[in-house]
């Protein structure tokens, strides 16, 4: 085998929340495998380049990716989409939890999937990575990149959509969660990870988390200013490290 | 953390997109990551014809700065404007 590995990529089809026809960036590495696989979901700022970028990066290291565009029932581009998904408020956590079971659904059907499969997130995304982790009893490893809010201390802040505080979710979680944050990040602030990792400790599970100096919010982005050179091949390290330790 | 916030003003006015001029009237307004821009945070502006369905979207992702500069620019130009024009 060549010391770089292929992959194919692909845009899939998914059966989401309440059998809603979507779609998903799917990437598999070269070869018959079979191979563990991660579910990716997206930021705030919806399907874009960067997902699709980390998606490849997994597959690279050995792992299928899969990125469901949690947008989908908009109208329009990704961008669009996602201005839509904004302008309504964003999609409900029963939403999300259901779409990112419909690409569980299809993984299920590929050949080359070993049958354990991680989820990670990005921003909003490690938010709802978080709820899926404790609502998804086949998820065997979650990584939650600076997922915000998982604390909400104010109830008035809980809607239809998101109705339910995050962190009641900890006490589901069965698998191992690996926490990446940055210490000059204002949601999660270093205090808002310490009432995190507090709460995961008090409840026994197994969690790993890392805390960067001189990183803030989203510093794994290679496109944006935030991009820490250093802190993130570090932090991806710990990630491949992880999945692959709990996924092969 | 990306938010959800979102401040949206009703307008009146036209803007020229992919498919040329339509009629806008509304704009979300909110500063959060951009989809585009090289920035972390960026002030974004979405303009868009709400009683249309939405079908078409013109959007702007502005630094901090530029988005403030702006806003003095929009200000000035109406002034000087309506001194010239009333």
């Amino acid at each position: 085998m060549s010391y770089y590995r292929g992959m194919t990529t692909q845009v899939v089809s998914i059966t989401g929340y309440q059998g809603d026809k979507g779609e998903a960036y799917y990437a598999r590495p070269e070869g018959n495998g079979p191979f563990g696989a991660v579910v990716l979901i997206h930021h705030m700022p919806g399907w874009d380049n960067w997902t699709m970028e980390a998606v490849r990066k997994l597959a690279h290291q050995g792992l299928i990716g899969i990125a469901p565009n949690l947008y989908f029932r908009e109208p329009g581009s990704p961008d669009d989409q996602a201005a839509k998904a904004r302008a309504d408020g964003g999609v409900s956590d029963d939403q999300v939890v259901g779409d990112v079971e419909g690409a569980l659904a299809f993984l299920r059907a590929q050949k080359e999937f070993n049958g354990k499969v991680g989820v990670m997130g990005f921003c909003s995304g490690g938010r709802h990575a978080f709820i899926c982790a404790g609502r998804i009893a086949s998820m065997k490893a979650i990584v939650d990149c600076w997922g915000g809010s998982l604390i909400v201390d104010d109830p008035a802040l809980l809607t239809p959509k998101r109705p339910i505080n995050p962190i009641d979710y900890a006490k589901d979680i069965q698998c191992p969660i690996l926490g990446i944050f940055g210490n000059e990040d204002k949601n999660p602030d270093p205090a808002q990870v310490d009432k995190i990792e507090a709460v995961l400790k008090s409840l026994g599970k197994t969690y790993s988390f890392h805390r960067y100096d001189g990183a803030g919010h989203g510093f794994f982005g290679s496109e944006r200013p935030a991009y820490r050179v250093e802190q993130a091949l570090d932090g991806w390290k710990k990630t491949y490290d992880f999945f692959h330790q709990h996924l092969d | 953390m990306c938010t959800y916030i979102v401040e949206t003003t009703k307008l009146m006015g036209a803007a020229k997109g992919p498919q040329g001029w339509v009629s806008i009237d509304t704009a979300n307004v909110y500063f959060d990551h951009p989809f585009h821009a090289p920035l972390d945070h960026s002030l974004n502006i979405d303009f868009m014809n709400q009683s249309d369905g939405l079908t078409q979207r013109i959007a702007v992702e502005l630094s901090a700065d530029s988005a403030m500069r702006l806003v003095e620019s929009i200000l000035a130009a109406l002034k000087q404007g309506e001194a010239a024009h009333f």
